[in-house]
């Protein structure tokens, strides 16, 4: 009898990626995808909390009207390290460089990416702009914001930009070669029987993803680079002295920065629509569809940079048809919630963590969507331009949805990175905190940017201390929530409960191997034959460990 | 996409086509056109460069792939320069006399 | 599907093909992330050429479009030698495949030379944008322009040296891995089942080329008429 139920018990398996090799030297020089997601992993955690914290020192400062606890030089510092860590290396790198890299391989059945090394080349690319990041904010500090904009950045700021230019060129790096990494891994790579109508919609994702990284990531590198040689060199492109055009590096900025949006959200959207299916038991409705929003949100978000320059000087001409071009982008998106709310839709719904982390992602995408529609709006624009309306609705698309879907997807695939359990309570009452931590910080300020409040001021009137405490103490809950996760992460690697090779159950290459998969992922190479998503069926047994 | 093996006479005659066109754009170069120099300067270009991928570089062989990555590659810079160009054509005022 | 040279051949990939046709697809991706790169400094250029019309062509007359013109077919010259030579090593000859590939860095370091010659002349006229650059009656006289449009001849210079100089750094990370391509076919490193290095390497010096294609009559050859 006992027997039985111990041959019941999942156990670990003897071999896996995580004990194949020990020491410094097998993480520095690994070549294995699932190790240098655990890299990126840990970098891009380290990332978070350091600009949270400059986050909370804003917060602080906002709680009270006078400018009371720091100059107004620091305090410009503040936001703008805020920013840039978070931008450059948290939520862009984030979700591709942690699930994209573990996950893309196991889903497609391949052995691991395409190019291992360059994989590892882009951690390193990482790390070194993180280096580069780090010493310009320790000396010294940056005060441009995390726009650069000239001619400020070229002539007058007395920070490091130079060095900070650098870090974010190599952090650009480390992005385009994931993006090249992935590219090649999806058309190359597949296992046989699965063709691009049975992928899941997390690769569809990433696919459009890593055509962003590598047809826009370049022409920030390049900007960086003629604002170091204005800057250093005395060269002139964006020199208005000079007869430049400040404008123009507006536009190379934004012909990134707008689409950098999309590196973060279509990411997520990918983990959203693995999570929705799963936890509905349903595949997800209208999936061509899904899949094919992503491209269309991938090529139209380059159409539309310059809604962020309305009120720069922009023909007004242009800035009509930018205006009309980005209610366009509201059509893929929409598209996807859409059909994920119909998938839910008489599906047998169960409210693991995952999920509620995914129907949080959907409440707050559609918040912040829903404002980028009044901000594409011309003649509202104007008026919010600068204000804490903007800094909320890039904080419910930014930061909102993708750490929502970051949290999800780390904990709907923590069993297979790990092979152990989180705890289940504690990990759905911290994604509660989060989710009213979150909108407790981020609605005040659609209210305070609708009246007027400016962004990037460390003082404000009287009259709007209520909705900044609210703001404040909303940072605070949201700051309990984002560290109980850390905690029980921490402590589940080595005392959670041990997971099956697909606990929940869920579909997908990846759950037909061990939890955690040995360095070569499959024991056997995979072959596929039915359809994606197919939750009609009995749950199958791990085939390919 | 495996190896085309191409004769090297066709590698020259491409040479010497590209050759011709250097001739063709210095001589271009100097005659007046009006508005069409530049046209004239960057079609010249366009169609040396043509040569050199599908030749030189096998994407006449490599494949709807990689024929379709090539082409997205200068479709997206179209896509910078148009349309930051019309921005400037469109403002009613050039840097020239900026107001 | 041939797994006789399996020393080629990294674990990750079933066959070689496979491997051969995502090493090339991997070299487009990041000849595609190259044109961009590139493209923003052709976009600065595109709207300055557009807004200084008359600057930029007298300032272009100030290069020698002859030793541009000479440059043109030096490089092309040593696009025809790396076919070549990608050509040589698809036939499995290994020593014509070095020969070939030198004769491709010798062209590329002519190429060099020349642009040193350029720059130094820039450097002795003060055509270097900067606090350095010729004032502005002198820039008038020398460049022909007005003395009010100083500044925007900077821009062009500036764009000059960037362009180039973007394209020169381009051809020195190429020289030493062609080198090294070289003494690795003199030794027999490649054959026709496995010479993908070469043929890589072979696809980004023929991108290098096709910038300095437009480089040649954007910044030598206009004004001319």
């Amino acid at each position: 009898m006992s027997a039985v139920v111990a041959a019941r018990e999942p156990q670990l398996p003897k071999e896996h990626y995580l004990n194949a090799d020990y020491g410094v030297r097998s993480w520095l020089f690994t070549i294995d995808h699932k190790r240098i997601a655990l890299l990126y992993l840990a970098s891009v955690t380290f990332m978070f909390f350091l600009g949270g914290m400059y986050a909370a020192a804003i917060r602080l400062e906002l709680v009270t009207p006078p400018g009371d606890m720091f100059s107004s030089e620091t305090y410009n510092k503040l936001f703008t390290g805020h920013g840039v860590l978070m931008v450059f290396f948290f939520l862009i790198p984030t979700i591709p460089g942690v699930l994209g890299n573990f996950l893309i391989p196991l889903m497609i059945g391949a052995k691991d990416l395409a190019f291992p090394r360059i994989n590892l080349l882009s951690w390193y690319c990482y790390m070194a702009g993180a280096g580069f990041v780090l010493y310009a904010l320790v000396e010294g500090g940056l005060d441009t914001g995390w726009t650069f904009y000239t001619p400020y950045s070229t002539s007058f700021s007395n920070t490091n930009v130079i060095l900070a230019g650098v870090g974010i060129f190599f952090a650009g790096f480390s992005s385009i070669l994931t993006g090249l990494n992935f590219i090649v891994t999806i058309h190359k790579m597949r296992a046989p029987g699965l063709t691009w109508f049975r992928l899941p919609l997390f690769v569809w994702a990433h696919y459009a993803t890593s055509l962003i990284q590598i047809l826009g990531t370049p022409v920030i590198a390049v900007t960086i680079l003629l604002v170091a040689l204005e800057r250093g060199f005395h060269f002139g492109f964006f020199d208005p002295a000079r007869g430049g055009d400040p404008i123009l590096f507006q536009h190379l900025f934004w012909f990134y920065s707008h689409p950098a949006v999309y590196i973060m959200i279509l990411p997520a959207m990918g983990v959203i629509s693995e999570l929705v299916a799963c936890f509905s038991r349903k595949k997800i409705f209208g999936y061509g569809f899904v899949a094919g929003s992503s491209l269309a949100i991938a090529v139209l978000g380059f159409l539309v940079w310059a809604h962020h320059m309305f009120v720069s000087g922009l023909s007004v001409y242009a800035s009509l048809i930018f205006s009309a071009i980005s209610f366009l982008v509201a059509i893929p998106s929409a598209i996807k919630v859409f059909n994920w709310t119909a998938t839910l839709y008489r599906g047998s719904v169960s409210w693991q963590t995952p999920m509620l982390y995914a129907v949080g992602f959907i409440g707050l995408f559609v918040i912040g969507g829903l404002t980028g529609l009044f901000l594409a709006a011309l003649g509202l624009d104007v008026h919010v331009t600068d204000t804490y309306f903007i800094v909320a609705h890039f904080h419910y698309v930014m930061v909102g949805s993708v750490v929502m879907a970051y949290m999800g997807g780390l904990h709907f695939w923590w069993p297979k990175i790990t092979g152990r359990h989180y705890p289940e309570w504690w990990a759905r009452v911290s994604a509660v905190i989060i989710f009213v931590g979150f909108n407790l910080t981020f609605f005040p300020q659609f209210i305070l940017g609708y009246l007027g409040m400016p962004r990037r001021y460390h003082y404000y009137p009287d009259e709007f201390q209520v909705l900044n405490v609210m703001s404040s103490a909303g940072a605070s809950i949201l700051a309990v929530g984002y560290m109980i996760p850390m905690v029980y992460f921490a402590w589940s690697m080595r005392y959670g409960r041990i997971a099956t090779a697909n606990p929940w159950p869920a579909t997908g290459l990846e759950w037909q191997t061990a939890s955690p998969p040995p360095t070569e992922n499959f024991a056997v190479t995979p072959t596929v034959d039915e359809e994606v998503y197919d939750y009609t069926r009995p749950p199958k047994e791990p085939t390919f460990v | 996409m495996s190896d085309h093996v191409v004769s090297p006479k066709l590698y020259v005659a491409i040479f010497l086509a590209l050759m011709v066109l250097t001739a063709a754009t210095v001589w271009a170069a100097g005659q007046d056109f009006g508005a069409y120099n530049t046209a004239v300067a960057v079609g010249i270009a366009v169609t040396k460069a043509t040569l050199v991928i599908l030749f030189f570089m096998h994407v006449r062989w490599g494949g709807k792939l990689v024929q379709l990555f090539v082409a997205s590659g200068f479709i997206w810079l179209g896509i910078l320069l148009a349309i930051t160009l019309a921005d400037y054509v469109s403002r009613g005022w050039s840097l020239t006399n900026a107001p | 599907m041939s797994n006789a040279h399996s020393s080629a051949l990294r674990h990750h990939f079933a066959n070689l093909d496979q491997q051969k046709d995502s090493s090339v697809l991997g070299m487009w991706t990041f000849i595609v992330q190259e044109i961009l790169f590139f493209g923003g400094l052709f976009l600065v250029y595109t709207i300055y050429r557009h807004e200084y019309f008359d600057v930029f062509e007298a300032c272009s007359h100030h290069l020698d479009w002859k030793l541009g013109a000479a440059n043109t077919v030096v490089l092309i010259f040593s696009s025809l030698t790396m076919a070549m030579g990608v050509h040589a090593a698809a036939l499995g000859q290994k020593k014509a495949t070095a020969a070939w590939l030198v004769l491709t860095i010798v062209l590329g370091s002519i190429f060099l030379g020349v642009k040193v010659v350029e720059y130094t002349e820039k450097f002795e006229h003060h055509l270097v944008p900067g606090p350095h650059f010729l004032p502005p009656e002198e820039a008038a006289h020398e460049l022909k322009i007005q003395p009010s449009q100083t500044g925007q001849a900077q821009l062009y210079f500036s764009l000059y040296f960037a362009m180039t100089g973007l394209h020169a750094i381009h051809m020195i990370i190429g020289i030493p891995i062609i080198l090294y391509l070289a003494w690795r076919s003199w030794h027999g490193a490649y054959t026709p089942a496995y010479h993908t290095p070469v043929e890589l390497t072979g696809l980004y010096w023929h991108f290098v080329d096709i910038v300095w294609i437009f480089l040649f009559p954007l910044l030598y050859l206009i004004g001319h008429h």
